[in-house]
Parts: C-alpha cells; structure tokens; sequence
C-alpha cells in the first residue's frame, strides 16, 4: 500500500537524501541499535484506507448504546454545547499548535488563555488561575499539594461527600509522600462539621470541600473558611462550574483555591475525557501555582501582548524542585471552555444554572410521587439530589439501563449502609416529557 | 487585538438557551446565593467568531507552518482522526460505571482494551493502562506502580532514589519527586549519554528506577542501554523508560526486550494527535507482568468470552490517577491512527522521521556546531556556539525563523548542550519543506555572520515584536481586572 500521504518521500527523494547523508540504505541509520536488541517481532494489523478507519470507528461507536437518557452526573455532565465551540475550537490554528513557547508566533494561543483564565477568575471569585489542570480529581491532588508546600504541614483533611473518584485520586497522588489524609464521614450527604472541627488543629494544611458535593448538596462555606484559617490551614473547594451562575462563589465563601473539572464548560461527554481541570487561588498564592500561567506583559515597543510567565516555578526549569510535573496540560479543552463561557455570557451563565436547578427541582417533585420513594436530604440541591428508594438502587439502576435510561448513581459501591440511594442529575437538556418518562418508568422498576 | 472582555457589551447575547418547560423553582437562599453574575463577556455570536477566528490567526500551526519543535513530535494531525473521535462525544463514562452498565459500554472499553494490546506490541509490554492523561502524568503513574511493586517486595523504606541521567526532560525527576522519590543525577558521556562509569558509581540497593529516555533527548540511541538495564536490574531497580521519542523505534526496537519494565506513550507525539496548543495529550502506561497487580483501577479486563469487563477491587492497586477512564477522545484518535498505517505504515512512520532528522543535521553541520556528531534517531541537537562568537543567540536564530515562517525548533533544550537548537522535522515533511527550512537556517547562519544586529531586532513582521518577560513576572497580571 501507498502510504505516501503521511509520509510524502518518493523513492528517489529518498535515494537523494541517504547520498546526502552518506549512507546506502534507511536500514544503516538505524545501526547504532545494536542487533541484539532489534525487535523479532511487530504484530501490528496490516494498515487500511482512511474510508475503511472510518468505517471501524463507527462499528465500534455503534457496539456502544448511543441512545441512553441520561440522569447521570458524577463530575461528568450532559450539557449544551453551542455550534461555535466546535467550529473555533475546531481552528486548525489553535488545536494543530503546541504550548506557545514562542510568544510572537503565538499570540492566539497566549490570549485566549489569558482570556480563558480571566473567566475562570470571575467565575470563582479568585484572583489567580492558571492555563488549565487535567481534569477535576487530579486539579484536587494539585491543590492539595499546592497546600503542603504553602503550609509546610503534612496533613490534608478531606469531606466525604467529595467526589470518591475525586478523593481516590487525591489518596494515590499522596500515597508516597508521607501525607496523612483524614475523611470525615458524610453527614445526612452534608460535611459533618462537628466532627471536622474535632480535627482541625495545626497540623492541617487544607481542608477540601465539594460544591455542590456528591450527594448534590450545596453549603455555605464562609463560616467554615473562618474556622480553617484560624487553624492556619487553607480551604480548597471542588466546585461544578455551571452552578456557578447562581451559587455563591468559592471567592465569596472566603475560599482560598477553588478547582474542579471544566468538561461543563463546552466539552463533550467522550467517554471521560478529554475535558480540563481549572484552578484558581488568592493573589498571594500564585508562585506555588502548577502549570502554565499566562501573564500581560508589553513589547519593545510598548504594545500589549502576552507571555509564559512565572516559569521559574516549573518542571523545565525547576526540574525536581518544581510546583508540580505537569507540562502538557488541556489546553484545548480550556479553549472550549472559553468559548462556552463566552457564547453563554454574563447573564446566560446565571439563566443555564437556574434551568438546571427548575428542571432538578420539577424532577424532584415527581420523582417523590412515587410510593416509597423520599428525597434523602432537607439541604438546597442544585441540579443532582440524592433519592431513598424502598430497595437496592443497583437493581433498579440495572434494570431501567435495559430500557436505555440512566436513572442515575447508586450510592451503595461508594458509601457504606447507602444501599437504597440514588443520586439523579438533571441537566437542561432534558425536557419536561423526559422526565415524567423517567418518573413513570421509575415507578414500574419499583414496582416489578 | 481587543480582548473580548474589551468588546462586551452589557445584554448581548452570543446564543439562544433553551427555554423552561417546567415551573420555576424557589430562589436560592441568600445564603448561598451569588450576588452579582461572573463577569463573563457578553457578545453577538459574530462578534465571538470574529474574535476567535482573528486570535486563530496570530498563531503558527502545524497545518500553517513547519514546526520543528524538537521533542514535541509535531506531526501532521490526519483529519479523520478527528472524526473518528467526534463519534464518541455522547458516551457518559459514568455508564460503565453502573451496575450492568458495561453492556452498554462494549464498544469503548473494547477500544481502549485494543488500544492497550497494540501499544503492548509496539513498546514489548505485558499489560497497558489507559487512565494516565498525559506524558508527565504517565511518569507519575509510571513511578508509583514501581513503588507499590517494591512495597509489596518488602523494600519501600529502602529504595529512596530515582536516577535520571542530566539530558532528561524535567518532567521526569519532577514526576518521581512527586512520587517521593529523591533524584540522582547522572552526566552526560563524551558519547552522548548517561556516563557508563558513573552510573556504576552511582547504583546501589537503594535506587527504586532508573528512567531513561531512548533515543535520548539529543536524538542518540544508548549503545549501553541493555548493559544499563542489566545493572539496575541486579540492584533490585526497575527500568523506566520515558515514550517522548518513540516516533525513532516503532517496529526496530521494543524497550520490553531491551530490559525496560515500564513505558509511557506520548499518543500525542507518536500517534498522530493534535496538541491542542498545550493539550490535552495522553500518556498511556505500559507495565510488565511483575507490576500488573498493582495497574490503576478501574482496569479493563476480557473474560473469556470475549466481554470486556472492569475490575475495581484489586487489593494490590495503585488507586486512580484520573477521573474516568483517561483522554478517551485522545485515545481513539490514536487507535484510528495505528489502524490506519498498521504495521508497514508505522515501520515507515520511523524510518522517515530518522531519515528526515539526519538528512538536516548532514545539511546544516558545516553551519552550526553539533557537539555531537554521529548517527542520529529522530532528532538532532545543534548549537549556536558558532553565532556566539558574534552575539547572537538560540533565541535570536529563533526568532529569524519565525518571520521566515518557521516555528522555531526547541531551544536551550536539553540543558547539557550550550545555546541548544533542537530540530525534529517529523516524517510528515517532504523533502521540498526541509530544503526550504535548511535554505532559511543556512541565512540565519550567514546573518549572523554579516548581520547580527538583523537578529537581535527579529521579528519584525509579527503582530508584537519581542515580549517584556520580566515586567510578565513582576506584575503578575494574569486576569483582565474590571
């Protein structure tokens, strides 16, 4: 097969190329791998056309169920993605590019990123952010670390109503570090306070909190912010951007580093990724920052422009002394997050939260019609809340997926004596018909 | 340009959002209510594609410029990958993760599972996990499962080092600093790499891994890695090796069978993907079977029928290192990409990228100084130790470059090499692009001779001429105030 589309050579260039290098065949540049050591065997499957590529994607696309209602969340969310965030992402200018060491040639690039960490400022509250993190649970072990350094303590103590993906992470990034990692045990899907203030001493460099949490409560943190920096710690929040249009934000419950998962913002469900994480923190905390920053700066002739900055703190140059060992980041995904934000605007951001929280709420109201069925927790709830069924939710989970809804998460694999609860997420995509569906369905899984 | 904060105007909107079908909900309580709306901009759709489609424009690209960013692998990025992955964006990954929710997920965890077969083909590995999101954090990953093998050997309080020889990316004593590791640093042999002799000296029981980047990051194949790899091997370490410049080996040398006992693959840079302007990359880790146990769960597994499953309670496990499942949209642009070239293709894919980096380096060593001068992989180091000699830099070469319409190479990169110029045109180059970048670099050589000043001043033709990088640093203004 011709595969001279990737790799453009003729024969001849090639012939040309070896006599310019001195050499008689391809084969004799590959002579300082000593025999030995070259490979016997390479069982790769013979190559195909583009067309054919293709047409394999989508059979294996198609082993998938495509056509699943979902009322699942999880970190993940089913949102609307506005056309232009496909299209502009989709410039061949921004996503055939690499980090924009070179900041001429690069500008497109450098202010957006400027502009994407902007949003997330305002969105946050926050002074400072970065040019994006990998995703929400590895964004919580990067502040946690963040905390360590800034604290110079060894002990990070963490709400169980975090995401247990989230706090699963934090534990294997910590695993070697000698770091002690407390969990307070959830409390009516609400951080048990009492119990934290039990062990909140000096030895705490942050404690960690979920907004709205895993069981889709929402709390006021500002109290607990006063309480944490009394002990000298750092509050660090795990926010879900979207509930951001209407929810108090981590800047003004007195947060000092507020990360989460931005696939919310624009970036499409993929099976888990690629989304981003995004941080943000307090002014004073930038120099313990991870990652790229991208910082306003003017040229030799006092034009605007924006650069790299700060990179003292990274791994290039700092190398094992560095804030964190991320280099590639998400930078993609944050465009889409950017331009998500942007399409949406101002007072679309508040008008989406509110959607979702009606629709939760009205889905709210029928689900708890059904017989034997209770909405687990007095707290307010933004788009997801937590449901007591009269049996295991894992059957009944089991059981509505055959009739292709996703009813939700049973909290039973994650929480302990949880067997009957189920977390169910309502986005603004879903409409008023589906989620009577979903109620009426609901009720027969119940009732079989 | 005007930055989009700059062009907002209070009630423009750039898209419609669904209207309620359902009745409206109490307010929130005060308490936990925002009291102004984010600061979000507010345009017309078209002022928003305007802005993104000019900011577009101030960037080189791969699909605009040659962008020979040594190290980086910048390779063209075949469209129907991006196609291929667009298939997948409905797919909730929390579906795999109910109960009875793998029957519906047959398709993409069967993807991600052959991924991990092929990549454990290419790179002589047993077993691959997908979950590790990029290059650095497949390291991370890469790390702590030789440290759960060592803990469950019994010898986590004794194995306290990491060694890396001192031509390595940063990212790998940061990763294992990360991991817990303290860092040994090996010098560079007059032969370009990791110095034989002192890396005896400095290998003793207490070393948990020795990563290795090979070729290294000077474009050079270790003629000593087996002897290396045996080394570690008898002080109870295990060998790392970094996948950043896989592009030179594929089908001519598995690290599996040179000794290596864990991989990480830059899909990114060897498969094809696009790099997003930063990201997202992939960093898939492969293992051998001594360190299966301890793999990140969720792991794929096939039952003998062939259904792929997933296995969350294995006691040995590392934990989780990502969220989900890793950058799937990624990782199915890459398998797209090894199914597409299959065997001969991918054997093609490293001998060009090898014949294009030599064929530069043979064409531009009369003009600039190779301190080391023999048979490279897939890239060559160069430096501008010779331009030196007239005031000019790496930096001001690069920036010719940039207003000949060149994306400059890597430069001061690795640190070994003074006034580094690293140059990796990929296999995705023709002849006639090279010819071209040689022609430009060749000028920048006479320029600096007859010229320097003309260097100092580049660019001249971009939208902003040399940045202000200490004001960047002493400000700290990485947020539009207002």
């Amino acid at each position: 097969m011709n595969d001279s589309h990737y790799c453009p050579h003729t024969p001849e260039e090639i012939s040309e190329m070896l006599s310019v290098i001195g050499v008689a065949s391809v084969e004799e540049l590959f002579a300082p791998i000593p025999g030995e050591l070259r490979a016997k065997t390479f069982n790769i499957p013979p190559g195909m056309s583009e067309f054919e590529t293709f047409s394999r994607m989508q059979a294996i696309a198609a082993e998938n169920s495509g056509k699943m209602l979902n009322f699942i969340g999880g970190g993940f969310y089913d949102h609307i993605i506005p056309s232009v965030v496909d299209h502009l992402s989709g410039r061949a200018e921004f996503y055939t590019a690499y980090t924009p060491y070179q900041p001429e040639c690069s500008q497109g690039t450098l202010q957006a990123l400027f502009e994407y960490q902007t949003a997330i400022c305002r969105l946050t509250g926050l002074d400072v952010s970065n040019a994006s993190l990998y995703d929400g649970g590895t964004s919580c072990a990067e502040a946690a670390m963040m905390s360590l350094r800034i604290t110079g303590r060894n002990k990070i103590v963490v709400d169980g109503c975090v995401s247990p993906f989230s706090r699963q992470v934090l534990k294997t990034y910590l695993f070697n570090l000698n770091v002690d990692v407390i969990e307070i045990p959830p409390l009516d899907g609400l951080l048990n306070r009492a119990e934290l203030a039990a062990v909140l001493d000096d030895s705490v460099a942050a404690v960690l909190v979920q907004n709205p949490n895993f069981f889709g409560s929402i709390e006021d943190f500002t109290a607990l912010a006063d309480q944490v920096h009394g002990a000298g710690a750092l509050l660090i929040g795990s926010i879900y951007p979207i509930s951001l249009g209407i929810v108090k934000s981590p800047g003004e419950m007195g947060m000092d580093i507020a990360v989460g998962d931005g696939q919310s913002l624009g970036n499409p469900l993929s099976f888990g990724g690629p989304s981003f994480g995004f941080i943000a923190a307090k002014k004073k905390l930038i120099r313990n920052m991870p990652g790229r920053i991208v910082g306003e700066t003017v040229d030799k002739n006092g034009k605007r422009g924006f650069v790299l900055t700060l990179q003292a703190r990274e791994q290039h140059i700092k190398r094992h002394k560095a804030t964190s060992n991320i280099c590639s980041n998400q930078g993609l995904c944050a465009l889409r997050g950017l331009i998500f934000l942007t399409s949406v605007g101002k007072e679309g951001l508040a008008e989406l939260a509110r959607l979702n929280r009606d629709k939760a709420e009205y889905a709210k109201v029928q689900l708890a019609k059904i017989p034997g069925v209770t909405v687990l927790q007095s707290a307010v709830t933004f788009n997801e809340f937590t449901l007591s069924l009269p049996r295991r939710a894992d059957a009944v989970v089991a059981g509505m997926l055959e009739h292709g809804i996703a009813a939700g998460v049973p909290l039973g694999q994650y929480y302990e004596g949880s067997e009957n609860c189920l977390v169910v997420t309502v986005t603004e995509k879903r409409t008023r018909k589906e989620i009577d569906l979903f109620a009426k369905e609901l009720e027969v899984a119940l009732c079989n | 340009m005007q930055l989009i904060y700059e062009q907002s105007t209070p009630g423009r909107r750039g898209v419609k959002l669904p209207a309620s079908d359902v009745p409206a909900a109490s307010a929130l309580p005060d308490t936990l209510l925002r009291a102004e709306p984010a600061g979000l901009a507010e345009v017309s759709e078209l002022d928003l594609v305007r802005h993104f489609t000019n900011l577009s424009r101030r960037n080189f690209s791969v699909d605009t410029n040659f962008y020979p960013l040594g190290s980086c692998t910048m390779k063209y990025n075949a469209k129907v990958l991006e196609n291929a992955a667009a298939l997948f964006a409905p797919f909730h990954p929390m579906t795999a993760l109910l109960p009875g929710g793998v029957d519906f997920c047959q398709g993409t965890l069967g993807m991600l599972y052959d991924l991990g077969q092929l990549l454990a083909d290419i790179t002589g590995m047993d077993e691959v996990t997908t979950q590790p999101l990029a290059g650095a954090h497949g390291e991370m990953t890469g790390i702590l499962l030789i440290s759960a093998y060592h803990a469950a050997n019994g010898n986590k309080a004794k194995k306290k080092y990491v060694v890396v020889p001192d031509s390595s990316h940063g990212t790998n004593p940061a990763s294992a600093s990360i991991a817990g590791y303290e860092i040994i640093t090996v010098p560079t042999a007059s032969y370009g790499d990791m110095d034989l002799e002192l890396f005896k000296a400095a290998m003793t029981d207490e070393v948990a891994a020795v990563m290795m980047t090979c070729p290294n990051t000077l474009g050079l194949f270790n003629p000593h890695i087996k002897e290396i790899s045996d080394i570690a091997h008898s002080h109870g370490a295990l060998m790392y090796y970094d996948g950043a410049n896989l592009n030179a080996i594929m089908g001519k040398v598995k690290p599996g069978d040179v000794g290596f006992d864990v991989v990480h693959v830059n899909l990114h840079k060897t498969f094809g993907t696009p790099h997003g302007g930063g990201g997202p990359g992939s960093g898939p880790v492969g293992v051998k079977k001594a360190l299966i146990p301890f793999l990140p769960q969720p792991r794929i597994v096939m039952d003998d029928d062939g259904k792929l499953l997933l296995e969350t309670a294995n006691p040995g496990t590392i934990g989780r290192t990502a969220n989900f499942f890793g950058n799937f949209g990624v990782m199915a642009k890459a398998y797209a990409y090894i199914i597409m070239l299959g065997r001969e293709g991918l054997i093609r894919v490293s001998e060009q990228a090898v014949l294009n980096a030599n064929y530069i380096k043979e064409k531009l060593k009369a003009y600039y100084d190779l301190p080391y001068d023999m048979t490279c992989m897939h890239e060559c180091v160069f430096s501008a130790s010779k331009q030196l000699e007239h005031g000019v830099h790496a930096i001001d070469i690069a920036k010719f470059l940039i207003d000949k319409g060149y994306h400059p190479p890597t430069v001061y990169f690795p640190m070994i090499v003074k006034e580094a110029i690293m140059i990796e045109p990929t296999e995705t180059e023709s002849k006639a692009a090279m010819d071209a970048f040689i022609a430009v670099m060749i000028d920048a050589a006479q320029t600096a001779e007859s010229n320097p000043q003309a260097l100092h001043d580049a660019p001249l033709t971009m939208p902003i001429s040399r940045l202000d990088e200490t004001k960047a640093a002493r400000d700290q203004n990485v947020c539009c105030i207002g």
